[in-house]
């Protein structure tokens, strides 16, 4: 470029650039002005006949967030003086906003928090105990499910669920047929289930996986079918009655171990990550049976060329078992006066039958108190029932931390698998792991 | 003489208050917005807060006595070090090497800058969604699909503790080369065509002039790039959180980066105190490295 | 060495173009995959066979989405703004006068770039609440007005520019702010333009803080209002491809206005040699 270019460039830049820079000066003085007042929540701390506010939290999944607006909706015509403000946050990152609002004191009223996460709340003083004139211990104990004891502590329960969730069997029925099995016959046991996903696994030559049996996936829901149900079904139990010691490194724990590696190593019935996880391939038609909770059901049906039954999981050695879990609604320990009575109301409807009854048509969770579960209209439902008559056995794990306690059976699983290390000593490594944690929480 | 001493002297003081004032805001700002906050996680790494507690309790420096301790920390600590060591000069390289062809062709240039620049500009999330289905076993992954139909032994990629941490690593330098190659480029197109010219009267071959014009010349661009490409990879962590499944930098913490464990100790097990530790190790470091490089710029000035 | 000479020019384009299409690859992936639905998605040919733009037609139904897109521009600009003339004034100041404390204002303001993010969301969400930010475009801009990266850069490129031309316009009786803003700044358009592109992409794609200090739905910047396609029971990942696509527009309507301009304006600071 010769400096003739050059000069002229320049001089029109120069006025380009003193324009620009006038620009900017006042977009930053307006910035400062438009933005820096803001909205604000205006949160009324309410005299009589005027109307108080109260804050509700939850994750943001659609039919959720619409049935709860419904239900706010039903609730605010009944109680003219309470408004209920609804805000949802993306699932994935839903624990790290909570956690990060509570070190400035505000935030929500009503709160929804998975049952694992309640230890860490509570402790931290974040929820109160529910009131025991409306929400007595016996109350409680005899309407609602006894696995939401997973939200008592020293005493109190500090939360209550509307919907209850456990684990059943999901078949391909179309790949039944494909593999000459009964599309209508679920495997009723544990051998039967490996024999059907045997038949079920497609591999090409080299032995590549074009279809699988069954789902592996301890990432999503075989980590609790792992700890809760084969474990149990092998005469083992996860953890000690008081929850405080790891109770899996021993005979049970190995077989148990064993026997779901071997489903890979020796079976060959599948692999994790196959599809990349077991929703996926299940919906794209190369599983042939996966095991999932209720909440799956809408997922499923929404996708038109899939076929499936559910059933309850399958038995050994004369054992069922089961895990139940939930996600439960708390109210923070800084609500007080005329919003902490509104919170009550809102938490009592939210847990009333016609709220339970709404949840399970319109979200597909189960409802958490049993007289109503247990209705035959419920308890026979084909796609709602093998859930609610897992209900009857199931467990809650009391988790003191879901991550870990998930990533130490993956790990011991990468172990055994990848590293070929001995599947007792991957099952006590876990355990060591899993009983510090337990250690590092009970002992503080 | 002695005059004009006086009069340069006060024209400097005059440029040294401008330079202050020109400097109120931005100080102010540093202070308050950033300082302040850094301060705050220096002193959170002395206590055992949990994010959610009320209670910050003083316990001194056992946060670091238990660092030197917590093998995970070391292992994520030395995935860091991968992640710098193998994937910066390869980003480097391939951005020089794309931008410096770019700069050559007579047609199609801003046709390539775009090409190469859309991997910087796209969501990490899908990108990494759609790196996975690459990676899968054949056949379904396109990657093994392409080794089986050459006959060649098929690789586990993201499920292997050795080969996990360079298939992050290629998705990585894969999003990256177009942020190099952008600062590349416009340093290539800083340097006046004399040089070339006079370099080509000296019979100079296209080697020479890359070896003795456009290297040297291109100086300044990279080590801007080397400071910052140094920090930026130190810092590594969404594209693993979001490579790996669930976000756990396996397997067996194989790709874990030290700010993804940061990231988990803060805010999935909430233990603020030791993840405040953590950061002010990796603070500390990032501070000596990039020392270090800018001296060693400039005495070579 | 002619013949060489005219092979390397047919040989160059097709070698970028060959790697080109490779990098591009998994962005057209991604790209398909936003017009497709159901078990399509997860048939991995690049063309759908049932092409739809259905997604797209649902992401611009959700309610919402009108103010995540706008919410993401407002941020993008104005903070893109802040940190153009906040950014070159301090580099210009730290690379063009001489006083004390000089070395150790550009270590500090370099320092800032060697903290995690994440670890900052704490101190300011408490700062937030106190001062009435949460939900206001203000919370979500003010940790961006300024940058050490946006600092470093146009330090080092206000380092190229000769003092000859400054101290012209001084014999001429300017004052240092115009010296900045009429002088200098022009010639270092180019990094301008440089620091537009990567400021705004980098608060166009910022995640974690305009979560934290948004409660509001309203609020939401387009990353975190496309997160709630990343849900519970499984991603919608086709519209996780879809939102991606749509977000990558104004980015590159953005990068293609502004990137004929580092080319140019560098070539110009080049002539001084």
């Amino acid at each position: 470029m010769g400096f003739h270019d050059t000069f002229f460039k320049e001089e029109h830049m120069k006025k380009k650039g003193f324009a620009t820079i006038v620009l900017l000066v006042l977009l930053m003085a307006g910035n400062a002005f438009l933005f820096a007042g803001g909205q604000q929540d205006v949160k009324s701390t309410a005299g009589d006949g005027e109307v108080t506010e109260i804050v509700y939290w939850q994750y943001y999944y659609e039919t959720k967030k619409d049935l709860v607006d419904t239900l706010i909706g039903m609730f605010e015509a009944e109680n003219p003086d309470i408004k209920v403000v609804h805000q949802t946050f993306p699932y994935e990152q839903y624990n790290t906003k909570v956690a990060s609002s509570v070190p400035s004191g505000t935030g929500p009223n009503v709160i929804n928090l998975f049952y694992g996460w309640l230890p860490t709340y509570i402790d931290s003083g974040y929820l109160q105990p529910l009131p025991q004139q409306t929400f007595s211990n016996e109350r409680i104990e005899s309407e609602f499910f006894p696995l939401v004891s997973a939200a008592k502590f020293e005493g109190s329960y500090y939360a209550l669920p509307t919907a209850v969730r456990s684990l059943a069997l999901f078949w391909n029925k179309d790949l039944f047929k494909e593999a000459g099995l009964d599309p209508e016959q679920p495997p009723r046991t544990v051998a039967e289930m490996i024999g059907f996903a045997k038949k079920l696994t497609k591999t090409d030559r080299t032995g590549n996986y074009l279809q699988v049996g069954m789902t592996l996936e301890l990432r999503a829901q075989m980590h609790q079918w792992l700890r809760e149900v084969l474990l149990r079904q092998m005469g083992g139990a996860p953890y000690s009655d008081d929850n405080r010691t790891v109770t899996y490194a021993n005979k049970a724990g190995y077989d148990a171990f064993r026997f779901f590696t071997n489903l890979h190593l020796v079976e060959k019935i599948g692999m994790p990550n196959f599809m990349t996880d077991d929703v996926t391939a299940f919906k794209s038609g190369t599983m042939g049976m996966t095991v999932d909770g209720s909440f799956r059901l809408g997922t499923l049906d929404a996708v038109s060329t899939l076929n499936y039954g559910v059933a309850e999981l399958p038995e050994m050695n004369g054992v069922k078992s089961n895990f139940a879990s939930f996600w439960a609604n708390g109210i923070t320990s800084y609500t007080t006066g005329k919003q902490l009575e509104a919170s009550v109301k809102f938490l009592e409807f939210l847990t009333s039958d016609t709220a339970m009854a709404m949840w399970l048509k319109q979200v597909g969770e189960l409802p958490a108190k049993k007289d109503l579960a247990m209705k035959d209209e419920y308890r026979n439902d084909p796609k709602y029932g093998p859930f609610i008559r897992g209900l009857e056995y199931a467990v809650a794990t009391k988790f003191i931390d879901e991550n870990v306690q998930r990533k130490v059976w993956i790990d011991a699983w990468d172990e055994v698998v990848l590293n070929g290390v001995s599947v007792e000593a991957a099952v006590n490594q876990a355990a060591k792991t899993e009983q510090q944690l337990l250690d590092n929480y009970y002992n503080k | 003489m002695i005059r004009q001493k006086t009069a340069s002297h006060s024209l400097e003081l005059t440029k040294r208050r401008w330079a202050y004032t020109f400097l109120v805001v931005p100080i102010l700002f540093y202070v308050v917005i950033r300082f302040y906050p850094t301060f705050y996680a220096f002193f959170l790494s002395t206590t055992d807060w949990d994010i959610v507690s009320k209670n910050k309790d003083f316990i001194g420096l056992e946060n670091y006595r238990n660092l030197f301790s917590d093998a995970l920390f070391w292992k994520t600590l030395g995935n860091t070090g991968k992640y710098v060591a193998y994937g910066l000069p390869v980003s480097l390289f391939l951005g020089f090497v794309i931008a410096y062809n770019i700069d050559r062709i007579r047609l199609g240039e801003g046709f390539f800058k775009a090409v190469y620049f859309i991997p910087y500009i796209t969501s990490m999330v899908a990108v990494a969604w759609v790196w996975r289905w690459l990676y899968q076993p054949a056949p379904i992954g396109v990657f093994n699909k392409i080794l089986m139909e050459l006959e060649l032994p098929q690789q586990k990629f993201l499920f292997s503790q050795t080969q996990a941490i360079f298939s992050i690593l290629a998705t990585t330098i894969w999003a990256d080369i177009g942020f190099q190659m952008i600062i590349f480029l416009a340093g290539i197109k800083g340097i006046s065509t004399q040089y070339y010219e006079a370099a080509e009267i000296d019979g100079a071959g296209n080697w020479d002039q890359l070896r003795y014009v456009t290297l040297p010349l291109l100086k300044p661009t990279i080590v801007f790039l080397i400071v910052t490409g140094t920090i930026r990879y130190l810092r590594i962590f969404t594209q693993v959180l979001n490579m790996s499944y669930q976000g756990e930098g396996g397997p067996l913490n194989s790709t874990k980066p030290l700010v993804l464990y940061i990231y988990d100790t803060a805010f999935r097990s909430f233990d603020m105190g030791y993840a405040s530790a953590m950061t002010v190790v990796l603070f500390l470091i990032i501070l000596t490295i990039t020392l270090i490089q800018l001296r060693v710029m400039k005495s070579e000035e | 060495m002619k013949n060489n000479r005219t092979a390397i020019h047919y040989v160059r384009p097709l070698v970028l173009t060959l790697f080109g299409m490779a990098m591009l690859f998994p962005f057209i992936w991604m790209f398909a995959t936003s017009f497709k639905q159901g078990a399509d998605v997860f048939n991995l040919s690049l063309m759908p066979k049932h092409p739809t733009v259905l997604n797209y037609a649902k992401l611009l139904r959700n309610s919402n989405f009108p103010w995540w897109f706008a919410n993401s521009m407002i941020v993008g600009l104005a903070v893109t703004f802040s940190v153009l003339f906040f950014d070159s004034l301090v580099g210009f100041t730290l690379s063009k006068y001489r006083f004390p404390g000089k070395r150790l204002i550009f270590l500090l303001i370099l320092s800032t770039m060697m903290i995690p993010t994440e670890m900052l969301v704490i101190p300011w969400y408490i700062m937030s609440n106190e001062l009435g930010w949460v939900d206001t475009y203000w919370g979500v801009m003010f940790p961006g007005l300024m940058s050490g990266f946006g600092t470093f850069l146009m330090r080092q490129f206000f380092c190229q520019v000769p003092d000859d031309l400054l101290d012209a316009g001084r014999i001429d009786g300017l004052n240092e702010f115009y010296i900045w803003s009429r002088i200098a700044m022009p010639l270092v358009l180019p990094a301008l333009s440089a620091l537009v592109i990567f400021s705004f992409i980098g608060n166009w794609n910022a995640f974690m803080w305009p979560l934290i200090v948004s409660n509001k739905v309203t609020m939401y910047t387009l990353p975190v209002g496309l997160s709630f396609f990343n849900g519970e029971f499984q991603s919608q990942w086709e519209m996780v491809m879809t939102g991606a696509s749509v977000a990558t527009i104004p980015v590159f309507i953005m990068f293609i206005i502004f990137q004929k301009q580092i080319i140019q304006g560098i070539a110009l600071t080049g002539v001084k040699g």
